[in-house]
């Protein structure tokens, strides 16, 4: 299968067009996904500038920049992969893969952490949430929105964990080659959606208010 | 028919349900939309009966707030939004193209089974109790107030929305990729310059419905008060983010409908369409502008006068380009063969009523005139026109002309010029009147109403019942041609397309040699004679 086109395409490389239009036809989808809770962000921010800023220096900095690292370092692996199953060398490119999906892993780890921690700091809305001060009302919007944001993101960190395991698997298997790689580029395109995702998240939810 | 034909390859019942035949996917797309259909027309109905009189003498208020909501959640998610596309157009696309399926076979299926599953939720919802909100599922009443099925219920759309991304992805990504030798853009019909902008919109308006679902859910499932007023949160940002998706979604309702009217009208005036490429860009213009006008529905919500009219001058702009399509419609039957088979009556129909709803369209987005009618019958009727008499009286005209392509077996022509015309008068005779009551000043979604316009209601009502004949009408002489109707040729109009050159109904994989397109897409001889898009 993986040398000879499926039944509706002339040849690979209209295949091949064809998954890459797919993906970015999907990501635009998404943009608009992820844009919509933005956009709802940036009203209640500016509605709410100190309430945000005083919540935003509740969330878990080291936590947050140590998961933005690990994230763009999977994504590192991801493109180097994605390079190297083009030159044929499928099973190293599984083995970063492999590599990414374990990092991806470990930032699902920490983010449960990070919850954990806010469930005992009574920062998570509806349990038990106590927020002292005249701001208790937007920081509750404020975790609202991260608990959201950060949750639907998760979601998606998990689904390109099972994404990658898959390519690295079929990778080692040698089902990629210089003619036909298309799953393994539209997968690393998804993956570094997903971290430019968290890249917005990170800026939005952990730097606000800590400037000064 | 051929022997081998995509309906008669392999009949057994898991062959069609695993399909991935997009020819097998818009058939099984059109037993749901179908199912659909008339349940949300059986609401309908109801709501009809129980306006017969002034008086609550059928149902209860908040039985009556159930029926209007299941009314308009199941026409508008689970029949207008899929209806052109997932059918006419899951089934014509690669036949236009010249392609042997869609790009993604398999995702076609899944967003199938989608929105079979969607809908199922979403009727669950209504079983166990239904829900009061309106389709519209404003907050705050829609997240703290209502005692109907909110989550289920939009669980059931968010669900669906899955199934309408799929669908736009698949149409964008075959019409970029997958077109035979020689179809270059300005070569393709109409049908799929309007479905490749009604796609557009399926990408990138729904993902912002599925999130307002997800935050209304959330809302009200744990509380986070996103639109909640006492925590802080905006009813507006909903109502914004609301209509950011659901005005442009009646553009995904009415340009495929668009679509299909351009190639009724070219094939029955023998004529190329007058201005191909104003038609063509004028569906893109739509999409574009029609993302930028959905404050018009929002003029009494209490937001800035500054935005009140930008909105209400992006709403006159949007009404440029579908005055392009109809005047060049019109335009191309001057000097044509026009011929009056039950296609082109739809189609004829159909410019009709778009017509009064695209100008009571302009009043509505009058500042000063909508303040008057908002939540009025007014807009009732206005958004009726456009969405039943002009999007479903186009799925009427597509479906009778792609008929023969489709079972291989032609419609009884009589009876389907009965229907069109009926369908005709029995829409006239039941909105027309509402627009009358809107400017007397009766209210949307109320049961009950002052005595004196009972007048209007009970024409309105009669005008539904013969619009429910006349909707029944194609249900059954349509099935009875499956198995009685004359055998089909494979072009039985005589029509330019590619999809008329292969057999009807066309075998698997559609055409035995990828057709080589050497000519634009209405290309008749003065006399009225086709030359097909390969000669």
């Amino acid at each position: 299968m993986p040398e000879t086109p499926a039944f509706q395409f002339v040849d690979l490389r209209q295949q091949h067009a064809v998954a890459q239009l797919g993906m970015w036809t999907f990501l635009a989808t998404e943009v608009l996904f992820f844009g919509n809770l933005i956009l709802a962000y940036c009203v209640y921010r500016s509605a709410y500038p100190d309430g945000f800023a005083e919540a935003a220096r509740h969330t878990q900095i080291a936590i947050g920049t140590a998961n933005t690292a690990i994230l763009l370092t999977s994504s590192f692996l991801v493109a180097w992969a994605v390079a190297l199953v083009r030159l044929n060398a499928g099973r190293i490119a599984a083995i970063l893969f492999a590599g990414a999906a374990a990092l991806a892993c470990i930032f699902l780890l920490l983010k449960g952490l990070e919850y954990r921690i806010e469930y005992t700091e009574h920062l998570v809305p509806g349990f038990f949430f106590t927020f002292g001060g005249p701001n208790q009302t937007s920081a509750w919007l404020f975790f609202s929105f991260y608990f959201v944001a950060t949750g639907v993101h998760a979601l998606h960190v998990g689904i390109g964990i099972v994404v990658l395991v898959v390519i690295a698997l079929k990778a080692r298997c040698g089902a990629y080659s210089a003619r036909y790689h298309a799953p393994a580029s539209v997968a690393g395109l998804y993956w570094h959606f997903v971290d430019l995702i968290w890249v917005f998240l990170f800026a939005l939810i952990y730097l606000p208010g800590r400037a000064s | 028919m051929s022997a081998r034909s995509y309906l008669t390859d392999d009949t057994r019942l898991t062959s069609w349900l695993f399909t991935t035949d997009h020819k097998r996917i818009a058939i099984l797309f059109f037993v749901g939309i179908t199912l659909f259909f008339f349940i949300g027309g059986a609401a309908a109905t109801l709501i009809r009966l129980e306006l017969a009189t002034p008086q609550a003498d059928l149902v209860r208020a908040d039985v009556y707030n159930r029926l209007f909501t299941i009314h308009g959640v199941v026409m508008v998610w689970f029949f207008l939004i899929p209806s052109i596309p997932a059918t006419l157009g899951n089934f014509v696309v690669p036949l236009m193209i010249g392609a042997r399926d869609l790009a993604f076979p398999r995702l076609n299926l899944a967003s199938f089974y989608l929105f079979m599953f969607g809908g199922l939720v979403t009727l669950y919802a209504v079983f166990v109790g239904g829900i009061d909100t309106g389709w519209t599922f404003y907050t705050p009443f829609s997240t703290m107030y209502s005692n109907g099925h909110v989550v289920l219920a939009v669980t059931g759309v968010f669900i669906t929305g899955f199934s309408s991304i799929l669908t736009g992805l698949n149409f964008i990504v075959t019409i970029h990729g997958l077109r035979a030798p020689g179809l270059t853009w300005y070569r393709l019909p109409l049908f799929l310059w309007s479905l490749y902008a009604t796609s557009v919109i399926l990408v990138l308006a729904t993902p912002v419905l599925a999130m307002t679902l997800l935050l209304i859910a959330l809302d009200r499932v744990a509380g986070i008060g996103i639109f909640d007023p006492a925590r802080g949160g905006d009813p507006l940002l909903f109502q914004h983010l609301c209509w950011f998706y659901s005005h442009p979604a009646v553009y995904i309702m009415i340009l495929p409908s668009m679509g299909v009217i351009s190639e009724l009208i070219a094939c029955f005036s023998r004529k190329a369409v007058f201005g191909y490429k104003f038609v063509a860009w004028a569906s893109l213009a739509i999409a574009a502008v029609g993302f930028l006008v959905w404050g018009h529905h929002m003029f009494v919500s209490g937001q800035s006068v500054f935005a009140g009219l930008v909105f209400s001058f992006m709403s006159f702009v949007v009404a440029v380009p579908s005055a392009i399509k109809v005047f060049n419609w019109t335009a191309t039957l001057h000097k044509g063969w026009v011929r009056l088979d039950a296609p082109m009556l739809y189609a004829l129909g159909f410019i009709g009523l778009f017509t009064m709803g695209g100008l009571t369209g302009l009043f509505l987005a009058c500042l000063a005139y909508d303040v008057y009618v908002t939540d009025t019958y007014f807009v009732v009727a206005h958004f009726h026109y456009i969405m039943v008499g002009g999007m479903v009286t186009a799925y009427f005209g597509g479906l009778h002309y792609w008929w023969p392509k489709i079972t291989g077996r032609m419609y009884p022509e009589y009876w389907a010029r009965a229907a069109a015309i009926l369908i005709f008068f029995g829409f006239n005779l039941t909105f027309f009147p509402q627009f009358i009551l809107g400017v007397l000043g009766m209210p949307r979604r109320y049961h009950v109403y002052p005595p004196e316009l009972q007048v209007w209601h009970v024409l309105s009502s009669a005008g539904a019942s013969i619009l429910a004949v006349a909707y029944l009408l194609p249900l059954f002489y349509l099935v009875w041609s499956m198995f009685y109707g004359a055998r089909a040729p494979a072009n039985p109009w005589g029509a330019t397309g590619l999809e008329w050159l292969t057999t009807s109904p066309p075998p698997k994989h559609n055409f035995d040699v990828t057709p080589i397109v050497r000519r634009s897409p209405y290309d008749y001889t003065l006399s009225g004679e086709a030359r097909p898009q390969n000669a």
